[in-house]
């Protein structure tokens, strides 16, 4: 049994693991552990690079693979190198190159579970981060944003590019407390993580953001559990509206109760208009129209 | 003269009845070697949820509240009482990139009561689409509203910067029209859905012939929203309707929306909004027609109309069909997996896939995380042989429906199939 002690990132992984397949090293053999969980039990062994020299473009894996991995390894869980390992053998020196067409193989499932929630919490990190305005840049003119977000996997190099392809045209920063990526309109570029009073707390928009948040808001028809399902509540305290949430809720009863108490309005005639006049004309045309078409005489 | 914010309560609470909030299925653009911001093209993002569970993905507003109209339904029509206010292009312009900047929707939905003419309206909504593009390049999503009445130029203008034109049909026959919203026709609304799918076919055949002349730039998609509830129309007519559109104008989609209360109610349709569990079954068996081969007739027909409130379409369906199962999981072709209740595209796929390699045992299904008590009795596995009893028995039924409280809870809250881009209320605009 070895112990494999690699950074937290896909790269490394990658190089190990190439590592131990050219030495046809089975997974059973290899315990992987990475710096995030790092312990003095642990003895270090570095990968030997030669050995991934050798013989690691014979490697041949389904690029599908290649994908799956690099965001499985985003993942939080210890268990994630170890597995991905694993299938990575059995794709290849197990000869079951069409391992990942089964859904219903447990290791496909676990790895498809990790992909599946890397991949949301990259779409609720491009929903919910919330930029506030800092400044301008004197010199450039550009606008300048800073924001705050608290991923729950090690997604901000995956979530990043987004951010880039949408808002190149202003500066940009996400801190998140272990990584945080800043643009300039010229590169994308990655610094260590930072503590929550790093980012500021509000932008002078906020406000119109929560009015338009609270007219758009339909208190016929509440359905809490639909929010809370796609607007988890661990969001809230990053989210400008969230702190009006509660009183919606609390005021939709009494709201739809005065709609149903409101007199009913009679219909009003039409005033003297052009258009709507050429309106009702034609609408009478074409009933007439249609009429004649189903008289069988 | 009315500050910012009190128009934007306005015209805000003034749009929020339109269903339609999909910022996805725009052609791909982004904003990089641009000064502007803005990119569409991948799926949609919703930005934030209100509790009514609906998403919030784009700046929802109208231009003006103001209407000519007198649609019985609305909120806006002319015999309402309702504060009026109208936003100036610039204020709407504005407001989009500093919301879009902040990262607190992707794109502008704009619609407009109609004021002085079709025409007029249109060219207020188009000139804010203008500068978004033209002056601020722009490149997040665009949903316009269009009014069928308006001319070919201008909603081929409109289309030239919209990823998305709709045009709501409202109900879906013109008696109804005639008693509820008076100044709207149906065939003018196919007419101009007719005129817009030209256009976007146009665009797709440019895609496939790069020497011919390229036509100008259009909208990638068109949809249309229908009220529930609100006239006598059956759950068929509903469907059959929206069929029509998917078919003859190859509408991107068909949103439902259940009418509900209003502050404004009108004298012509007193309050008596519809279960929204009737909303959510007209989705499920919209979602039959275009992604499950479903016809219109084996759902709801003249026979029997109305989808069935406590299950869904295609269970019932089912339940309808007994002698087509159960089915195979390991042999049987893909068309009639998709007819099996509580199986969706998704896993079909899987399944279609997997069973290339290995037969099909239940252990491999509860690993697809089915729902196995639905399945059960519809299917057959290496291991599995349900008793033609069981399908035959009329208790079958009954051992599907939700038990009486739970219907109740589900009627407030009923789950959605696939909640991002449809959960909606009532009709508003154009
Ligand atoms: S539905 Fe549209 S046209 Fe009819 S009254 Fe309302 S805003 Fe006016």
């Amino acid at each position: 049994m070895r112990t494999i002690v690699i950074e937290p990132e896909y790269e490394a992984w990658r190089a190990a693991a190439r590592s131990l397949l050219a030495q046809g090293v089975a997974p059973e053999e290899v315990l992987w552990t990475d710096d995030s969980q790092e312990s003095s039990l642990f003895v270090r062994e570095e990968p030997t690079v030669a050995a991934a020299e050798q013989g690691a473009s014979a490697i041949k894996v389904p690029a599908a693979f290649m994908d799956m991995a690099r965001s499985a390894a985003a993942h939080t869980d210890a268990r994630r190198w170890g597995m991905l390992y694993r299938v990575l053998w059995r794709l290849t020196r197990g000869a079951e190159r069409h391992l990942l067409a089964m859904a219903t193989d447990r290791d496909v499932r676990q790895l498809q579970d990790w992909c599946k929630a890397v991949g949301r919490d990259i779409h609720k990190m491009h929903a919910f981060v919330r930029f506030r305005l800092v400044g301008t840049d004197a010199a450039t003119g550009r606008e300048q944003f800073v924001a705050w977000f608290e991923p729950e996997h090690r997604i901000v190099r995956l979530a990043t590019p987004f951010f880039e392809k949408r808002f190149a045209g202003m500066d940009w920063s996400i801190l998140t407390p272990y990584e945080c990526a800043h643009w300039d309109g010229t590169r994308l570029h990655f610094t260590a993580g930072v503590s929550r009073s790093s980012a500021p707390d509000e932008d002078a928009l906020d406000d119109l953001w929560r009015t338009y948040y609270r007219n758009i808001f339909n208190p016929a028809r509440v359905k809490i559990s639909a929010m809370q399902s796609e607007m988890p509540k661990k969001y809230w305290k990053n989210l400008p509206e969230a702190s009006l949430i509660a009183s919606l809720i609390a005021e939709s009863t009494g709201r739809v109760q005065g709609m149903l108490e409101t007199e009913e309005r009679a219909a009003k005639p039409a005033p003297n208009n052009a258009y709507l006049k050429s309106l009702h004309a034609m609408n009478q045309n074409e009933a007439a129209a249609q009429n004649h078409e189903s008289d069988p005489a | 003269m009315m500050d910012i914010t009190r128009k934007l309560e306005i015209l805000a609470d003034a749009a929020k009845y339109d269903a339609s909030c999909a910022s996805s299925g725009a052609a791909r653009k982004d904003s990089r070697g641009s000064k502007g911001v803005g990119s569409t093209g991948g799926a949609g993002i919703c930005h934030s949820y209100t509790p009514d569970g609906r998403c919030v993905s784009l700046l929802k507003v109208l231009m003006t509240n103001a209407c000519l109209y007198d649609c019985h339904y609305c909120i806006n029509r002319r015999s309402s009482n309702v504060t009026r206010a109208r936003f100036t292009p610039d204020e709407v312009v504005q407001l989009t990139l500093d919301f879009y900047k902040r990262n607190y929707i992707e794109g502008l939905f704009l619609s407009s009561g109609i004021i002085r003419s079709a025409d007029h309206t249109m060219e207020l909504v188009i000139e804010v689409a203008r500068k978004l593009r033209e002056v601020h390049q722009f490149r997040g999503y665009i949903h316009l509203k269009t009014i069928p009445e308006a001319s070919q130029e201008l909603i081929a203008q409109a289309g030239r910067y919209a990823d998305r034109i709709s045009i709501n049909v409202e109900l879906p026959s013109q008696q109804s029209l005639n008693t509820l919203a008076p100044e709207k026709n149906l065939a003018r609304t196919e007419s101009a859905m007719g005129h817009i799918r030209g256009k976007i076919d146009e665009r797709y055949a440019e895609k496939r012939k790069p020497d011919a002349p390229k036509p100008p730039p259009f909208a990638t998609g068109q949809s249309t929203q229908m009220l529930v509830g609100a006239d006598a129309s059956t759950d068929a007519v509903i469907l059959g309707c929206a069929d029509k559109l998917y078919t003859a104008h190859r509408l991107r989609r068909v949103y439902y929306s259940a009418f509900s209360p209003i502050p404004e109610p009108s004298a012509i349709l007193p309050l008596k909004a519809p279960p929204l569990i009737r909303e959510h079954r007209l989705y499920q068996a919209d979602w039959l027609l275009r992604f499950y081969d479903f016809k219109v007739e084996e759902i709801a027909s003249a026979a029997a109309p109305h989808l069935d409130l406590a299950l869904d379409p295609k269970l019932s369906w089912a339940l309808r069909n007994r002698a087509t199962f159960p089915v195979d999981v390991n042999k049987a072709p893909r068309e009639l997996l998709l007819r099996i209740p509580g199986l969706g595209v998704r896993n079909v796929e899987r399944i279609v896939r997997a069973r290339r390699y290995t037969g099909l045992r239940l252990a491999d299904l509860i690993r697809l995380r089915l729902q196995m008590k639905k399945l059960l009795p519809f299917i057959t596995a290496v291991d599995h042989h349900p008793a033609k009893l069981g399908l035959d028995s009329d208790s079958l039924r009954a051992r599907f429906l939700p038990p009486p409280e739970q219907l109740e809870i589900n009627f407030g809250a009923p789950p959605a199939p696939a909640a991002t881009d449809f959960l909606s209320v009532r009709s508003g605009e154009l």
